[in-house]
């Protein structure tokens, strides 16, 4: 695998009084959605933010009233309604001149399934806003059920042989939006994270962000091993790790070596795939067919793979 | 303050816009909308007028317009939308939200009956489905009282006493598209009337989180507290009144409008734009001698239970006009002002006008009849159906 250089610069001053994510949350151990709070923290510690968290694993995690574990003002949403709700605070910010940055941070159900048509529209709209989609594809809170982020193989609690259906392409849909920034990030590679998020919250209009976030609760699989999995998931193909601008310059940033053996050891550190003998074959070959489409958007881009 | 010839869609866009207009010194104006019939032309105004630190965001459904109102407000703009029918209802989810978030949103509802079958036409069952979510709920007679009540909505809504969200409802197209002649206030004057919104709840810098977890118990005091409000609305709400008419020179609609009740024995209970209609009956019974009167509940939630009482005291005979059923119940009005009557009152019950249904006087007489031979009250009837 092809991937920047580890500098030790993923971790930025901060000026925010608060952890986003603070002691006493009630995430599981090995939560990847955490470990991404806290990325997000270091990167973005300099912006004020007022957060929007649909219903969702990290709806839950911040307590019980009249606590709160998230160390910046925070708007608990309807599941379907991160982005309008994320809408209207961020127009009054506009109104108002107000210093801050509006960030929805949402699971894949709130965002590929029921918050999907109003996160459209506010991309539509160019909102001002930044949509963080911490993706462990699957119903967290719930129990464990499949979303149409759970790819194709994994055992939920509502499919309990294994998904029959492919993971949906959501990056490919919200740069279909020609936002100005989208982009997936991996905890495996906190600079390039770091760089991203950065970029993420600095820019101006709707940026969208997708974070492959590890749940060891769902996919039956060892706490610790959370960013070891995700390293898999880049290197093998599975979880690109691309950014786009307007839609249009598709950028590569991690190129991975498809290697088999990468691959089968990450279907092999999760239970979920236990009950699927072909998982690993169905997936290699949606990594291909997703790789294919990939090449062609990014070499029509001038500066098509970039390793910063 | 001038007279206009305008229908009640405007009459609700033109008050919201001088709402907003009025927060300008404020955190502004906020409002998201989606087009339903019939409710459509109030947000077309509402995106066709430019406002003083204002922004009207077009969404892509009802459910997103009340999110971008929670959020707005959540952030301490003024906020406002507009819809109806099955849109109020797809709404739902977030109506509920925006009264348990205590926002003081106000929303302008142009009845409209739920499908299918489809029909654009009229009755209360939209945003009767809402009674419970802890809005308060007001429902006019003419458009005068949509825009007054949109604009004593938003100083009730606002009030440090009260903090909750108001439903301004009128009947769809009978009062959202038909022009009357009403009396339009001066920006000054709204700008008088209408303080700045100081959200006491409102996201600032500081770690907060709005609409937490809540254990069972606390869930019972909030509840509770939310129930408390309610109950308190209503000395707020006569006091505004009388600061409406102080501003305003005309006094804005009671919770409950009685009508030739001083001696009557037989009353017809209504909502909306029938009371007109039961008036004239009214009249035209009185001529004949028959001790008969009206009462118009123009204030739903919270429910006028007292005001209710003190009209149905000494009244043996009481007729409650739905423009509404509860299906497999009656009429909803009828289910709660039967409890207030006295004990051994005949309470009956008369359905009319669902889905647009034409609501004449002639129904309402044929209703005095049946009541006043009646032995005891029965089972819901259905007036006029299907002609």
């Amino acid at each position: 695998m092809i991937e920047p250089e580890f500098q030790q610069a993923a971790c930025a001053e901060t000026v925010r009084p608060e952890h986003l994510l603070r002691p006493g949350n009630t995430n599981c151990g090995g939560c990847g959605m955490s470990v991404a709070l806290q990325m997000f923290h270091r990167a973005t510690g300099d912006t004020k933010v007022q957060l929007v968290i649909p219903a969702c694993c990290a709806a839950v995690a911040a307590g019980g009233f009249p606590f709160t574990a998230y160390g910046a003002p925070l708007l608990m949403s309807t599941f379907a309604s991160a982005a309008a709700v994320a809408t209207g605070m961020s127009q009054v910010a506009r109104l108002n001149g107000d210093d801050i940055r509006v960030v929805c941070w949402a699971g894949d159900g709130g965002t590929y399934d029921i918050g999907l048509a109003s996160l459209s529209a506010a991309a539509e709209r160019n909102e001002d806003i930044l949509f963080v989609c911490y993706d462990n594809e699957i119903y967290g809170n719930t129990g464990g059920q499949r979303s149409s982020a759970t790819p194709m193989g994994a055992g939920t609690s509502n499919t309990p042989a294994g998904k029959t259906e492919p993971k949906k392409d959501i990056l490919g849909i919200m740069a279909a939006h020609r936002i100005p920034y989208a982009a997936t990030v991996s905890l495996a590679h906190p600079e390039d994270a770091r760089r991203k998020m950065r970029r993420a919250i600095e820019e101006r209009g709707f940026r969208f962000l997708l974070i492959l976030t590890p749940c060891p609760t769902g996919w039956k699989s060892e706490p610790a091993m959370g960013i070891e999995l995700v390293r898999l998931a880049v290197q093998s193909g599975l979880f690109p790790v691309v950014e786009v601008e307007h839609g249009a310059r598709w950028t590569v940033n991690v190129e991975p070596d498809f290697s088999r053996s990468a691959l089968e050891r990450y279907v092999s550190m999760q239970r979920r795939f236990r009950k699927s003998t072909t998982a690993a074959e169905s997936l290699s070959r949606q990594a291909e067919l997703r790789w294919q489409e990939l090449l062609i958007r990014a070499r029509s881009n001038p500066s098509a793979v970039s390793f910063e | 303050m001038k007279t206009q010839m305008i229908s009640g869609n405007h009459a609700a866009a033109l008050a919201a816009v001088m709402a907003g207009n009025a927060n300008r010194v404020g955190r502004g104006f906020c409002s998201g909308v989606y087009p339903i019939t019939p409710s459509t032309e109030c947000m077309e105004f509402l995106c066709q007028q430019s406002i003083q630190k204002g922004h009207v965001v077009r969404v892509e459904s009802e459910h997103s317009a009340m999110g971008v109102c929670i959020g707005g407000s959540a952030s301490g703009a003024r906020t406002f939308t507009t819809t109806g029918g099955n849109g109020l209802i797809y709404m739902a989810e977030n109506a509920a939200v925006a009264a348990l978030l205590r926002l003081p949103i106000v929303m302008a509802v142009a009845n409209r009956t739920i499908g299918p079958p489809w029909n654009i036409w009229t009755d209360h069952n939209d945003s009767l489905m809402l009674r419970d979510t802890g809005w308060i709920q007001i429902y006019c007679g003419d458009n005068q009282e949509v825009l007054d009540s949109v604009l004593m909505a938003f100083r009730v809504a606002e009030d440090r006493r009260v903090l909750l969200p108001v439903m301004v409802c009128q009947e769809g197209f009978i009062l959202s598209h038909t022009m009357m002649p009403i009396a339009i206030p001066d920006q000054e004057q709204v700008d008088r009337f209408l303080p700045c919104l100081d959200l006491p709840h409102r996201l600032v810098d500081s770690p907060r989180t709005l609409g937490s977890f809540d254990t069972s118990h606390m869930t019972e005091v909030h509840r509770m507290q939310h129930h408390d409000t309610m109950g308190a609305v209503r000395e707020v709400y006569a006091e505004i009144q009388t600061r409406f008419e102080e501003v305003f020179g005309r006094r804005p609609p009671d919770p409950v409008i009685p009508y030739r009740t001083e001696d009557a024995e037989v009353l017809i209970v209504a909502m909306g734009t029938i009371s007109e209609t039961v008036n004239r009956v009214v009249d035209r019974a009185r001529s004949r001698g028959l001790r008969v009167g009206s009462v118009r509940v123009a204030m739903f939630r919270p429910f006028p239970s007292d005001l209710l009482r003190r009209a149905f005291s000494g009244v043996t005979r009481i007729a409650v006009v739905d423009r509404n059923i509860s299906l497999g119940f009656g009429g909803v009005l009828w289910g709660e002002a039967r409890g207030v009557a006295e004990p051994g009152a005949i309470v009956q019950n008369y359905v009319a006008g669902i889905g647009g249904g034409d609501v004449r006087p002639e129904h309402i007489e044929a209703m005095l009849t049946d009541l006043c031979d009646r032995k005891a009250a029965e089972e819901p009837v259905f007036m006029g159906v299907g002609e």
